[in-house]
């Protein structure tokens, strides 16, 4: 009797087991497959973007390879260049405000503290866009909004604001003893010592989180960069590019060029996400304990 | 709601700009019109001459601009661009108009300099007074020299702070300042007020609280649909975030990490390439409709009309929007689960708990309990999202052709078609501001009645 209940709760075990791993795999499909049928379109050799049959007939390379050789409609290998200027240059500008302002509000009392957090939270509230207009008008009458300046006004967009985004990294050195800070004070040690000296090198899992999401944003964000690019094509972000390709007139050439180009964008992104993963999860929760 | 309390100086000092006007001395009284002269006078020249420099600079830009923007910014400009006939070359030449943007901007931008010069002045003030005050009872002070070194230890917030506080002025105030007055102007497409434009008031406000207008009608309509869908995708993503957390952290499931990567992998891709790629797959003739009709669920030629019919593309925005939010609630639901203390579980099953009561007496308010502030911060993020609506439907469908807005369109989309595409700036700024009054009051009441804020005291 008892033996039997064991053997239907064990039995009882294996199909509950057995249904929640075939829901994951049916559920894995879902989430894999929209990424699988684009690597496969970037190698489709057939043009358009409707297809009557759901794998492509022929494979082909050329996607990639008219990528980086037809540049007389869309100069992709500039506008990749251009991401890359503007990419790097934001994130190390962005890394070390977000860096600086979360230390001063983590470690330090003094006025602006509280005032500055307030005002944090209540410009988080505004729907971004809304200033955009604004912000081009200020970098047109500041003559930054024509010719090779274009770059800078964007690497002032994306990193501008950065000083907002203080509240993982504060939640981040929060996390680091007191104690250490006291210690090197008696030490001798002056705040910035102890910033650059004793918070920094402790604290690189937010470090990693840091620069690689203002690493990533240039390459994701199109609105910003097609408001103040305006017609300006030389100075186009990859963003902006791959939004072109889906455009009425460059769809049935470009599509699975597009296609190409996500890829392309994707692999070091998710390269980067795959390294990140560890640090998003221990930035998130503070790594140094006790 | 005690939301205003009373501000308890956290950091007294005696000298203040206050006592410098009525107890400090000649020359410190004098700082008032000669900033630095205080500092000057008591042995700290290279920091009176600082401020002094700062004062001169201020005064020639007002004398030079600034008050020549401040005197237009209650007319915004009446000079309208004129053809002139010039007699002399035979041709007509364009007089220079008043821009109304412009004068704008400038007259914001010259306010904002004006109040930083203000604390400027008071903190010149205070230096002077403190300058005095230690130099009277003989103690030390501090030289230029001491005063950078300082910028290192005790004053080490004013380096670090000051370059992105610069920034934050300069590209998120200044902008934002302007766009809520550009919501009191009548700076629209509408009437041909695009150069020159005047002061309106509350008018903007009452077009669109009048349900009788166009404007108005769309209004409530778009900010029922925010709410609703602000709601729905917080929600679902957050439930099935959890669920599946839940399900991947169980015991008994085998290759834990494999199924994280499968969820994970999709947002390694940028948001909105794969948006842009859902988008072409559920076009009425993209991959989704010809796989089904290969598989021989839907007729040959017809197509389900994920975004062509409003209740369709609503619900599909919210689905959508499952896939591509539920690997980020996985990733930081699974390290919330993971800190959940053991001993709790054991103790429960000890008591004879089962599976369900362990869950809801235990999982889901721990991490409601951790979660309230990102539960806050994504439901302000999907009332703003923009991206998604943007890139899937693009507001589509538009049901009722005489609206701006279609039956997806957010209040951020809505007011982004109105500002770039038809340049309805005034309006774009007044529903701007409305979605500010929106989150503020949402985030405000819920945050301040969660017990992650109750106890989490001060910090």
């Amino acid at each position: 009797m008892a033996g039997e209940k064991v053997k239907s709760a064990k039995q009882k075990r294996l199909v509950n087991n057995i249904i929640v791993h075939i829901v994951l795999a049916v559920l894995a499909v879902i989430w894999v497959f929209p990424i699988f049928w684009v690597v496969l379109t970037s190698f489709r050799a057939e043009k358009g973007s409707y297809v009557s049959t759901f794998f492509p007939q022929n494979y082909t390379l050329d996607n990639y390879i008219k990528l980086f050789t037809d540049t007389t409609l869309l100069n992709f290998p500039r506008m990749f260049a251009n991401t890359l200027i503007i990419a790097i240059c934001s994130c190390i500008l962005s890394t070390f405000y977000v860096l600086a302002v979360s230390y001063c509000l983590s470690r330090l009392k003094f006025k602006l503290r509280k005032p500055y957090m307030n005002m944090a939270m209540i410009l988080g509230l505004f729907p971004g866009f809304m200033s955009m207009v604004a912000v081009y008008f200020i970098l047109k009458a500041l003559g930054l909004s024509e010719g090779g300046l274009i770059r800078l006004a964007l690497i002032l967009c994306y990193s501008g604001g950065a000083g907002l985004g203080f509240q993982i990294a504060k939640g981040f050195f929060d996390t680091i003893p007191l104690a250490i800070d006291e210690a090197a004070l008696i030490d001798g040690c002056t705040r910035w010592q102890i910033f650059w000296k004793i918070t920094l090198p402790l604290s690189k899992p937010v470090i990693v989180y840091t620069v690689l999401t203002s690493f990533i944003g240039p390459w994701v964000d199109f609105i910003f960069a097609k408001v103040i690019c305006r017609a300006n094509a030389n100075y186009y972000t990859v963003a902006i590019g791959l939004w072109r390709m889906l455009e009425k007139e460059y769809i049935d050439n470009w599509y699975t060029c597009f296609a190409a180009g996500a890829v392309l964008i994707s692999i070091p992104i998710a390269a980067l996400f795959m390294f990140l993963q560890r640090y998003y999860v221990d930035g998130m929760s503070g790594a140094v304990k006790g | 709601m005690a939301i205003i309390k009373k501000r308890v100086n956290e950091f007294p000092t005696p000298y203040t700009a206050t006592a410098a006007i009525s107890k400090g001395a000649v020359e410190t009284k004098l700082s008032m019109l000669v900033m630095g002269l205080g500092n000057i006078m008591h042995k700290q020249a290279v920091k009176g001459l600082l401020y002094l420099v700062i004062e001169a600079a201020y005064l020639i830009f007002m004398a030079v601009s600034g008050i020549h923007c401040l005197a237009m910014l209650p007319s915004l400009g009446t000079v309208e661009q004129e053809e002139v006939w010039n007699e002399a070359l035979q041709i007509y030449e364009y007089t220079q108009g008043d821009n109304s943007v412009l004068i704008l901007l400038y007259g914001v931008a010259t306010i904002l300099i004006t109040v930083l010069m203000f604390l400027f002045w008071r903190e010149a003030l205070r230096s002077a007074y403190k300058a005095e005050c230690l130099d009277r009872e003989g103690k030390h002070l501090n030289t230029f020299r001491e005063d950078l070194r300082s910028l290192l230890h005790e004053n080490v917030q004013k380096l670090l702070m000051t370059p992105s506080l610069v920034f934050i002025f300069g590209l998120t105030v200044l902008p934002l300042i302007f766009m809520i007055c550009m919501a009191f102007t009548n700076y629209s497409k509408m009437n041909e007020h695009l150069v020159l434009f005047d002061w309106v008031g509350l008018d903007n406000f009452k077009t669109l609280f009048d349900s009788g207008s166009i404007i108005g009608s769309t209004f409530w309509s778009v900010l029922a649909w925010t709410i609703i869908w602000a709601f729905f995708a917080t929600f679902s993503n957050y439930i099935f975030g959890m669920i599946l957390a839940i399900v991947i952290n169980r015991k008994d499931t085998k290759a834990k990490s494999f199924w994280r990567f499968c969820f994970v992998l999709s947002c390694a891709v940028p948001s909105f390439v794969s948006l842009l790629i859902m988008r072409t797959m559920l076009q009425p003739d993209g991959a989704v409709n010809v796989l089904l009709r290969n598989l021989g669920w839907i007729a040959g030629d017809s197509s389900l009309p994920f975004f062509t019919d409003p209740l369709w593309a609503r619900v599909t925005v919210i689905v959508i929007n499952v896939w591509v939010g539920v690997p980020y609630t996985l990733l930081q639901l699974t390290g919330v689960l993971q800190n959940i203390p053991g001993e709790l579980y054991e103790a429960a099953k000890v008591d004879g708990a089962n599976a369900v009561q362990t869950f809801f007496k235990i999982t889901l308010p721990y991490m409601v309990y951790i979660t309230t502030p990102y539960l806050i911060a994504t439901f302000t993020g999907n009332v703003n999202n923009f991206n998604i609506i943007y890139l899937l439907s693009g507001g589509d469908p538009v049901t009722d052709l005489a609206s701006t807005a279609g039956s997806t369109d957010l209040l951020v989309t809505w007011l982004y078609k109105l500002t770039i595409d038809k340049q309805y700036y005034n309006v774009g700024a007044v529903i701007g501001i409305l979605t500010f009054v929106v989150l503020a009051v949402v985030s405000l009441v819920t945050y301040r009645n969660s017990k992650s804020y109750k106890e989490e005291g001060g910090f």
